[in-house]
Order: structure tokens, then C-alpha cells, then sequence
């Protein structure tokens, strides 16, 4: 059986079910218009732990129990963890595999995580590889402030195209078989690089790969934009959400502004909070995506949306020395079948 | 051959894109942020000045002496509402009003040395605490020694 259509999409032969997930968030997110989608919302942002790193840690292995105690599974049931965040050397991740003991594959796809995720779990489940696999991912606004910015107690203003980084994690688990929504499609992106050079300017240097991720699922599959209910990008913010559907409407002559929102606009109340163009980091498209999109695919709202999680591949180093920033976005499409 | 990204040609595609978003992304409000920054730069001044008419008159120093316990004073406070959490809250709206007076200096200092404690006293406190600071401190040292020269061989 070809697995494969088109250039980069991929459709399960049977398609695997996402029986349960878990998001939880710091207590800003939880000020958000999506408060009462998540399943944890924590009242300060170090999470009872000495460090901010720890908290992170801390909110990915919640995460990861909550979604497994709903399904009833125990870490001894699941064959893979996958899981990345934004730290250096994925050590949120990393750390949270030494306490699950699920054998463990890091990822680093820096916001578009989520979906890599995703992805990579479908392929591993519908493949054979495994009977249940849990892709995680987590960001926490203050460790990821001070590796990739300034610290956090510095005051400097804040420029509009500015974006606000989610606290919190999120966990999905993947079965072959189960109730709840199915992944049926998966299209893995390729790096993209328009040359935008400013770090505090993400969501436009991710649509380049946004657009270029949802052009070629739409002519993979065959489908157009109207055969979503939703479709969601993970953090570009208002700006690059504006510029995505530009650039779907000019190189492929989609027309995305029915059904296309973006997540980092979902999460908070871009009036009242406060966050410039919109929320960022890994955990945006995944508490979104397993907070309030999977309990609205599984009360029927939804029944068809399209996940295109963005990353931007760039380092402090990498902006330091002069380089553009590249971005990266995997859709996945998640449907009740 | 030494190729720098920074000098690195732009595609066609990628200058149309960046032209794109030069048009889409709006320019910070500069002229609210000067207005600001004036005010706000005007109140630590103000601040400053009663310190030091503090010192002159209850310790009976010249002006000049009761500059430096001021600056002192100035410092500790931008340091303790760096502490409280404070600081930088203001100072999304202050901008330069509070960054280019001392007080700003302090914030760099002090946020940097709270952000990094968790990494010990050696690794963290200690080698990062000038992390913002560092070139500020690296190029006023240059810039003071080269209006100095200037002064000794030109002036005298």
C-alpha cells in the first residue's frame, strides 16, 4: 500500500485515533478566553519547583499523567514518548523521559513540536511500530524569555510585532484503535527562509513555511480549505497570520480567510491581555490543540480541522551572527470519522 | 573565501517578502515613546535632584559632594523595584526614560543577577550578572579613555 501522496503528505492506512489528551498552563494563560478548556491551570508560574525549568518539567509530566490516567493507561502500556520543547538540548523533555520511563525519542522542531509530533506518532502507530504513543511538548514563557531574550525582570518596551511565549504543556496518546477524532493526513514541511532577520518578528518569519506547508497538503490531497471546519497554525500571531493568508491566496490561490485562525490569537484576549501580536512557543498550538480543539472535535462542533504548527529554527547565536531566520510547519489533519 | 550572512545578497523572493512585511508590521509609536521617555526621564531627574538637595542641606555637603550618595540612592531604588517585580512594568512604558539614567543600569544589573542565582554564585550570580551591563561598562571604559586622550593631548 503507498502511504504516500503527493510530494510530502502521507495518509494512514488506518488512521490512528487520538483517544486522549492533556493540557495544562501557567496562570496568565489561564486569565485567557480558553481557561475552561484546559485541564490544570497553575496558580504561579514557578509551579511549586525551585526553577523555572523545573516547573516546565513539572507541566509537561502532568501533562503526560493527566492524559494517560483519562485513557487509563499507565506509562508501562505505552511503546514511544515523543516530545520536545525550547530549551537548550531539549532538556524539559529529556528529563520528563527519566521520570515517565517511556522509551524516548527527543524532538527539536522548536513551536511546530506539536505536530511533529503528532505526525511522527501516527507513523509509528499506523506502521506497526507501536500500539500507543505519547507525543508531548511544553514551553514556559520565562525559561524560554531569558535563553532566547533578556531576563525577565529587565524593562525595555515592547514592540508591536512582538509575541508573548504560552506556559503550560500538552500530551496527546495515539492508538490504533479507540474512540475519538483520527489523524488522516500528515504533511511534513520543509525548512523556509524569506530573510527576516528580527527575533522579536517570529510569526513573520514562520508564514513563509506556513503557506508553503498548507499549499502543498491542499495539492497533495486534493482538498481545499473548505474542506476543513478550522484550520489552525500554531504562533504566528496577528501578523503572520495576515501574511499566511497572503501568501496562500498568491502562490496558490487558496482563499484562507473563511475557516483559518491561528492559535496564538485563540489562547488570549489580544484586547485586554496585554501580548502585542499574540502567543508563541511550543506549548501554544499543543494546549490549544489538546484543550480546546479535541473536546470541541469530540462534542461535534469540529469535524474536520487542519493543525499547521510553525517553528522558527533560529538560535540567539545563529541571530547574533547574522543569519535570517528559517521556519518550519508540519500540518497534521485531525478528523471524526 | 569568508562569506558573512550579514553581507549575504537577498533573493528576489525573499526582498519581495521582506518588503511585504516592512509594510504590514507597523512602526513602534515612536513619537508616544519619546513623549513618555521625556516625562518619565523628567520624574527620575526630579528624584535625583531632591536626593541631592536632601544630602546638601540636612549633611551640609557642596552639590558636588551630595551628587554621588544621590546617584547611590537612585541606584538602590531601581534595584529594589527590580526586586519587587516593579520595574520592569514601568519601564514598558518609560522605555528610555528609565533605562538612560542610572536607574536603568541597576535594572540591567540586578535582573540579570536575580535571573541567573538559580545557577550558583560562580556560574550564575557571578559571571552573569553583566550580561547586559558588560557593554555599556566595555565601551564607556573605551569612549572615557579616548575623550581623555584627546583632552590631554589637545586641551593642556
Amino acid at each position: 500500500m503507498v502511504k504516500k501522496i503527493g510530494k510530502q503528505t502521507y495518509k494512514p492506512n488506518n488512521p490512528p485515533v487520538i483517544i486522549s489528551t492533556a493540557a495544562v498552563v501557567g496562570p496568565f494563560e489561564g486569565q485567557g478566553p480558553l481557561k475552561e478548556y484546559f485541564d490544570h491551570i497553575y496558580t504561579d508560574l514557578n509551579a511549586g519547583e525551585r526553577t523555572f525549568e523545573a516547573a516546565e518539567r513539572e507541566m509537561l509530566l502532568n501533562a503526560c499523567f493527566t492524559c494517560l490516567n483519562k485513557a487509563g493507561k499507565t506509562p508501562q502500556d505505552v511503546d514511544f514518548f515523543l516530545a520536545g520543547d525550547l530549551l537548550n538540548q531539549t532538556i524539559t523533555s529529556s528529563f520528563s523521559a527519566l521520570e515517565l520511563r517511556i522509551p524516548y525519542f527527543g524532538l527539536y522542531g522548536a513551536c511546530s513540536t506539536s505536530a511533529e509530533g503528532l505526525a511522527l506518532a501516527a507513523m509509528l502507530v499506523d506502521g506497526g511500530f507501536a500500539s500507543l504513543a505519547l507525543p508531548g511538548t511544553s514551553s514556559h514563557n520565562a525559561s524560554a524569555e531569558r535563553q532566547y531574550r533578556y531576563p525577565t525582570e529587565y524593562g525595555f518596551p515592547r514592540k508591536p510585532q512582538v509575541q508573548w511565549t504560552v506556559t503550560g504543556a500538552g500530551a496527546a496518546l495515539i492508538a490504533a484503535e479507540g474512540e475519538g477524532p483520527r489523524i488522516t493526513h500528515m504533511t511534513i514541511g520543509k525548512v523556509k527562509d524569506l530573510g527576516i532577520k528580527d527575533p522579536l518578528n517570529l510569526g513573520a518569519a514562520m508564514a513563509p513555511a506556513a503557506a508553503d506547508t498548507i499549499v502543498r497538503h491542499f495539492a497533495d490531497t486534493g482538498h481545499g480549505p473548505e474542506y476543513y471546519d478550522l484550520i489552525v497554525t500554531g504562533d504566528l500571531g496577528k501578523f503572520g497570520h495576515q501574511l499566511t493568508v497572503k501568501m496562500a491566496a498568491s502562490n496558490g490561490g487558496f482563499d484562507l480567510s473563511q475557516n483559518y485562525r491561528d492559535c496564538g490569537l485563540m489562547i488570549y484576549d489580544t484586547e485586554t491581555q496585554d501580548v502585542h501580536a499574540g502567543g508563541s512557543g511550543c506549548a501554544c498550538s499543543a494546549v490549544v490543540t489538546y484543550g480546546y480543539l479535541y473536546k470541541k472535535l469530540m462534542d461535534g462542533t469540529f469535524k474536520r480541522i487542519l493543525l499547521v504548527a510553525t517553528g522558527a529554527l533560529h538560535s540567539p547565536v545563529s541571530c547574533y551572527q547574522g543569519n535570517s531566520i528559517p521556519g518550519i510547519a508540519h500540518a497534521v489533519s485531525i478528523e471524526m470519522i | 573565501m569568508v562569506r558573512d550572512p550579514k553581507k549575504k545578497p537577498l533573493t528576489v523572493d525573499q526582498k519581495r517578502y521582506t518588503e511585504m512585511v516592512r509594510d504590514l508590521v507597523p512602526k513602534p509609536p515612536y513619537f508616544r515613546n519619546a513623549v513618555l521617555a521625556f516625562i518619565f526621564g523628567g520624574l527620575v531627574c526630579v528624584f535625583g535632584q531632591f536626593f541631592t538637595d536632601v544630602y546638601r542641606i540636612t549633611f551640609h555637603m557642596s552639590s558636588k559632594e551630595a551628587g554621588n550618595p544621590a546617584v547611590a540612592t537612585m541606584i538602590f531604588i531601581g534595584a529594589l523595584l527590580t526586586g519587587l517585580g516593579v520595574f520592569d512594568k514601568i519601564a514598558r512604558y518609560a522605555g528610555a526614560g528609565l533605562a538612560v539614567p542610572v536607574t536603568g543600569f541597576a535594572n540591567s544589573i540586578v535582573a540579570s543577577a536575580l535571573e541567573f542565582k538559580k545557577e550558583g554564585l560562580v556560574f550564575g550570580v557571578g559571571s552573569k550578572m553583566f550580561l547586559l551591563a558588560g557593554s555599556p561598562i566595555t565601551f564607556g571604559v573605551v569612549t572615557a579613555f579616548v575623550v581623555g586622550l584627546i583632552y590631554a593631548l589637545f586641551v593642556f
